[in-house]
């Protein structure tokens, strides 16, 4: 082969060889050290004791209050299906923190079941819509459904 | 080239963002008047792996076919690069402080993004390191070609088809933005067109330099010096 030749193929391997390493780092970061465990696999066990992890689900609708006089606040981090962490956190809030909101909460599992955390940061949704367009596509959303379910 | 690309760059970005600023809902269906950052933002991430990719496929250019122009258009590339990198994480700070609650969390997107930023870093710094221009060129462009693996890590940090499986602060982003308000998305691909026609003027004029800079012992260099001489 001429050097040119070789050069082509080491650049085709290279190519190759960039692509094989992306895809497996991708998998890797799939299936392995997660950013954060759902409520199912911290219920499950599967976060770690006695080590600071994070938890990321939804804030339960209706499961938001104070504990008595103090700053400290309870509210459920569930991941609308079954399972559910109950958390404390005593700080500030942040804006976009709400009732049915993503959220991703920061600290340790306490004996007692009830996450203490840390840090709470909140997430916001995908949908870069005004709120009278969200709610318009959603109401078309639910009657479309609803008409499904009555012909059936 | 350099001009028409300068006033592509002016008027895309002036009407984009006044597009973005004024025509646009102020507050969304959960955020408020912050999530305008969205776009210099996403142009800037955009642009960032965009021209990494383009640095590399330039270096890789280089060291299969031995041109000298490409691994001076390679290095010219990197510094813009870097800036849009640094662009992106720096408006995200800002937006994720207001949003999220935070300046900076280990979130995969955003390690990833900053391992980019560290690998412009690491090229340029190599590059400037070694004396002798074309083993300089040589070694930096494999630098280039390795962590060409960041770029796709960057784009399915946050777009792996199980949802569940990849968690991170940043939402998914569907292609074709079927989720977002037309004005928005207007607003947000022409900011980042401007953005591109930005990258052209900066780069082409960079590699003008690097030309001049690299071969100025030649002849044709001393000429053009003379006539400028001449012309003053």
């Amino acid at each position: 082969m001429k050097p040119r030749q070789k050069r082509i193929v080491f650049a085709v391997i290279a190519v190759i060889a960039i692509g094989i390493a992306a895809k497996l780092i991708i998998a890797s970061i799939d299936k392995g050290s997660s950013y954060f465990y759902s409520p199912k696999k911290v219920l499950a066990g599967e976060a770690p004791k006695d080590q600071v992890f994070r938890i990321g689900g939804l804030v339960k609708v209706g499961s938001m209050h104070r504990l008595g006089k103090t700053l400290t606040v309870e509210f459920i981090i569930t991941d609308n299906v079954s399972a559910e962490v109950t958390t404390h956190y005593t700080g500030i809030l942040p804006d976009l923190f709400k009732e049915g909101q993503g959220v991703v909460a920061k600290g340790r599992l306490g004996d007692d079941g009830i996450f203490k955390a840390e840090e709470v940061l909140a997430k916001h949704d995908e949908k870069y819509l005004a709120p009278e367009v969200k709610d318009a596509l959603e109401e078309a959303h639910n009657e479309a459904t609803n008409k499904k379910e009555n012909t059936q | 080239m350099i001009p028409f690309f300068g006033w592509l760059t002016a008027i895309l970005a002036i009407g984009g963002l006044y597009w973005g600023f004024f025509e646009t809902p102020d507050t969304l269906s959960d955020q408020k008047q912050y999530y305008r950052i969205i776009y210099i933002h996403v142009g800037a991430a955009w642009m960032s792996m965009w021209l990494y990719i383009m640095m590399a496929a330039w270096a890789l250019a280089g060291l299969v076919f031995q041109t000298r122009l490409s691994f001076m258009i390679a290095s010219a590339i990197a510094p813009t690069g870097a800036i849009a990198t640094f662009l992106a994480l720096w408006t995200g700070a800002f937006w994720g402080k207001t949003s999220w609650g935070t300046w900076w969390d280990w979130d995969p997107r955003m390690t990833s993004e900053l391992i980019l930023l560290f690998l412009y870093m690491g090229y340029m710094a190599l590059q400037s390191a070694i004396d002798d221009p074309r083993r300089a060129d040589r070694a930096a462009a494999l630098l280039a070609l390795v962590g060409l693996v960041c770029v796709p890590i960057i784009f399915w940090s946050i777009n792996c088809p199980n949802p569940n499986e990849c968690a991170a602060l940043h939402q998914t982003s569907k292609p074709g933005g079927g989720n977002m308000d037309p004005n928005i998305l207007i607003a947000m691909l022409v900011v980042a067109l401007a953005f591109w026609m930005y990258a052209f003027v900066a780069i082409l004029m960079r590699v003008r330099n690097i030309i001049l800079e690299r071969e100025r012992h030649t002849t044709w260099v001393n000429e053009l010096n003379k006539l400028l001489e001449e012309n003053k």
